[in-house]
C-alpha cells in the first residue's frame, strides 16, 4: 500500500469546516499512517463525524486539504470505504440485505452496468464474514440495530478499499455484534488495511485500537494509544468531565 | 356503446395510461425520498409557465405549453433549492411558498388572458382541473414520446437513482455526482408532471405522483416490484377513470382518475399483508387475546401460601379476577395453566396450583429477584 505514494494513508492539512459561520473543525492537521487502527474520540459536537465526512468529500471545508496516499482526494476514488452512522439511513426503504451489500460494488461497476452473479457472490461472502448469511433476502425494515450495522459493515467489506472509515459503528448494537465488528476490523488490519473509527466509548479504546486522535474542534493530539491516550490529554479534550467520571467509578 | 371502437375514449384512455405509468414510476422515487410535496409544488408552479408560453407565442400547441409548464416547474424547484440553501426557511415551508406564489401568479395571468378580446385563449383554464376530452392525437403522441424518454433514462440510471434515494452520502462516497443525479431525477419528475397537466390539471396532479407509490409500497418489499406496481396502478387508474367518465355524462376524467386511485390507496392501506391495517389489527388482536399465564399463576401461588397446610385448597375465580388487571381473561389463563399441568380445578369455580405449578412460580420469583 505504501507504494501507492507516500507513507500516510490519510493526510489532513489545515482543515477548517464551518456550519452557518460556526466553526466545527478549526485548523485540524492529521496524518494517519498506513495500516493503523485509529479511534477518533472527543465530546459531542467535537466535529468527529464532520472530520471523516470532510475526508470523504461529503462536506465542503472552508479551508484545508485532504490527501489520500499522497494524492488529492478528488483523484483517489475507490480508496475509502465508508460506513455512515446507522441512524442516518432510511431503513424503511424497500430493499433487502443482499441488495444493500451489493451496493458496495457499484463503485467498480461503473455507469449503466447492472450487478450480476459476480457481485452477488461478493456480497454473500461479505455477509458470511459478518455472520448474516441467514438473512440474505430479509427486508432491511425487519432488521435489529445490530443486524443493520453488520449489513453496513458487509457493504464496506465488498468495496475492498485500503482505507475503511466507520462512523460510530458500536452505537446501540448488542454485545455479539460489537465482538463481530471488532473481529472483522482486526481481520482487515491484518491484511494491512487502514481503519479509522469514530468512537464514543473511552474504556475500550486501548483494547480495540492502536492509534487515537483526540478531537475537540481542534486536534488535541494524535498518535499511538500508549503515548497519546493519557489522562492529561483526555482532560484537555473533554474539559474536565472525564475526571468526574473516574471519581464516580472509584466510589462505586 | 362500443368502448374500444370509440376513438375519443381510446385516445383519452391511452393518454391517461401513459401519464399513470410515468407518474407512478417516478412518483415512487419522490415518495421514497420523502419529496411527495415536491410534486405538488412543481405542478402548481407550472401554471404561470403555461400562461406565459401562450402569451409569448400565441400558440396552444401541446409541446409549446408543456415546455412552458416544464420550465416554470423546474424554476420552482430551483427556487426551493435556493431558499433552503440561503435562508433558515425549512424545506416544507419553502415548498409551500413556491407553490402558492407561483400558483397565484398563474391565476393572475390566466385571468388576464381570459379578459383579452380574442377567441384563441379559450380552454386554457382547463389546465386547472384538467380536461381529458380535449386530448388530441398530437397531444397523446407528445406525451408518449416524453414518457418513453423519461422511463428510458430511469431504467439506464436505475442503480444510481436507487443509491441516491436510499443512501446519498454513500453514493457520494463512491464518487457519484449526487447533485447532478438529484437534479436529473427532479427533472424527470417535472417531465412526469408536465405529461399529466392537460388531463388531470395542476391542482390534482400531485395525487398522481404520491398515490400510486403509496399504494404500491404497501405490497412490495423491493424497489423494482414497487416501481412496476406503482406504474401499473397508475395505468389502471388512468384507464378505469377514463372509461367511467365516458359512461356517466358530465363526469370529469381527471378527478375520476384520482378517485379511482384513492380507492386503490385506501384498499392497499387496509388489506396489504404485513403493512395493512387489517393485518396489523388481526395480529394485535391475537396478541391481546393470548392470555398472559404468569400473573394468574403467581396469584394462585400467593393465595396457596396463605393455606400452607393445604396447598391444594381451591381459590375462587372471582378472587383471581379482582387481583388481575381489568379486562384480562382470567378464565382463559386458568384453562391455559391447566393445559400445561400448572393448575387444577378443585371444584366449581375453584382453582389451585399443582405441585409443578408451585415450583414454576418459585422459579419465576427467583428469576425476577435476580434481574
Amino acid at each position: 500500500m505504501q507504494d501507492a505514494g507516500g507513507e500516510w494513508a490519510l493526510e489532513v492539512e489545515d482543515l477548517t469546516v464551518a456550519y452557518a459561520d460556526q466553526p466545527v473543525l478549526w485548523d485540524v492537521d492529521l496524518q494517519v499512517p498506513s495500516g493503523v487502527k485509529m479511534a477518533i474520540i472527543g465530546p459531542n459536537g467535537a466535529g468527529k463525524s464532520t472530520l471523516v465526512k470532510a475526508a470523504m468529500g461529503l462536506v465542503r471545508p472552508v479551508a484545508g486539504e485532504v490527501r489520500i496516499f499522497g494524492r488529492p482526494r478528488s483523484s483517489a476514488q475507490g480508496q475509502i470505504a465508508y460506513v455512515p452512522q446507522r441512524a442516518t439511513l432510511s431503513w424503511d426503504f424497500p430493499t433487502d440485505v443482499v441488495d444493500v451489500v451489493t451496493m458496495g460494488t457499484y463503485g467498480r461497476l461503473g455507469w449503466f452496468h447492472r450487478s450480476g452473479a459476480v457481485q452477488r457472490q461478493q456480497a454473500e461472502e461479505a455477509l458470511e464474514q459478518v455472520g448474516m448469511t441467514a438473512f440474505l433476502r430479509r427486508p432491511i425494515a425487519e432488521l435489529s440495530g445490530g443486524q443493520q450495522q453488520r449489513v453496513l459493515l458487509a457493504r464496506a467489506l465488498v468495496q475492498d478499499a485500503p482505507i475503511n472509515i466507520l462512523d460510530e459503528p458500536f452505537q446501540g448494537v448488542d454485545a455479539p455484534t460489537e465482538r463481530a465488528i471488532i473481529g472483522v476490523l482486526n481481520g482487515l488490519a491484518e491484511e494491512g488495511k487502514t481503519i479509522i473509527v469514530v468512537h464514543h466509548d473511552l474504556q475500550t479504546v486501548p483494547e480495540y485500537f492502536d492509534s487515537v486522535l483526540l478531537l475537540n474542534v481542534r486536534a488535541i493530539d494524535a498518535g499511538p494509544v500508549s503515548e497519546v491516550f493519557t489522562d492529561e490529554n483526555l482532560r484537555l479534550t473533554f474539559g474536565g468531565r472525564v475526571g468526574v467520571l473516574e471519581t464516580r467509578e472509584v466510589e462505586v | 356503446m362500443d368502448f374500444f371502437g370509440d376513438y375519443t375514449l381510446r385516445l383519452v384512455a391511452l393518454g391517461s395510461a401513459v401519464l399513470g405509468a410515468t407518474s407512478g414510476a417516478l412518483g415512487s422515487f419522490a415518495y421514497l425520498r420523502r419529496q411527495s410535496l415536491l410534486g405538488d409544488a412543481v405542478s402548481h408552479a407550472a401554471l404561470p409557465g403555461i400562461a406565459l408560453a401562450f402569451l409569448l407565442t400565441g400558440s396552444k400547441a401541446p409541446l409549446v405549453l408543456m415546455v412552458g409548464a416544464g420550465l416554470a416547474g423546474w424554476i420552482g424547484t430551483l427556487v426551493v433549492r435556493v431558499v433552503v440553501g440561503r435562508s433558515r426557511v425549512p424545506y416544507d415551508s419553502a415548498l409551500g411558498i413556491v407553490l402558492s406564489v407561483f400558483f397565484g401568479v398563474g391565476l393572475v395571468l390566466l385571468t388576464f388572458i381570459q379578459k383579452q378580446p380574442n377567441a384563441a385563449q379559450a380552454g386554457l383554464d382547463s389546465f386547472l382541473f384538467g380536461q381529458a376530452a380535449s386530448l388530441l392525437r398530437q397531444d397523446v403522441v407528445t406525451m408518449s414520446v416524453l414518457a418513453t424518454a423519461a422511463l428510458l433514462i430511469l431504467a439506464l440510471l436505475w442503480k444510481e437513482f436507487k443509491l441516491l434515494s436510499f443512501d446519498p452520502e454513500f453514493a457520494s462516497s463512491l464518487g457519484l455526482p449526487i447533485r447532478r443525479l438529484d437534479g436529473l431525477l427532479t427533472f424527470l419528475l417535472v417531465v412526469a408532471i408536465v405529461i399529466g397537466l392537460q388531463t388531470v390539471g395542476v391542482v390534482l396532479m400531485s395525487a398522481m405522483i404520491v398515490a400510486p407509490a403509496a399504494a404500491a409500497r404497501q405490497w412490495s418489499r423491493r424497489l423494482l416490484p414497487m416501481v412496476v406496481l406503482a406504474a401499473l396502478i397508475g395505468v389502471f387508474s388512468g384507464v378505469a377513470g377514463s372509461v367511467m367518465s365516458s359512461l356517466v355524462p358530465r363526469l370529469p376524467t381527471g378527478p375520476t382518475i384520482v378517485l379511482v386511485l384513492s380507492v386503490v390507496v385506501v384498499g392497499s392501506l387496509m388489506v396489504a399483508p404485513r403493512r395493512g391495517l387489517v393485518w396489523r389489527f388481526l395480529r394485535l388482536g391475537r396478541l391481546l387475546r393470548a392470555p398472559d399465564l404468569d400473573p394468574v399463576l403467581m396469584h394462585l401461588y400467593a393465595l396457596s401460601l396463605q393455606h400452607a397446610g393445604d396447598p391444594e385448597h381451591g381459590h375462587n375465580t372471582a378472587v383471581l379476577r379482582t387481583m388481575s388487571p381489568t379486562g384480562a381473561d382470567v378464565g382463559a389463563a386458568l384453562e391455559g395453566l391447566a393445559d400445561r399441568g400448572l393448575a387444577q380445578q378443585t371444584g366449581d369455580g375453584l382453582w389451585a396450583p399443582t405441585p409443578i405449578g408451585r415450583r414454576e412460580a418459585e422459579r419465576v420469583l427467583e428469576r425476577e429477584a435476580k434481574s
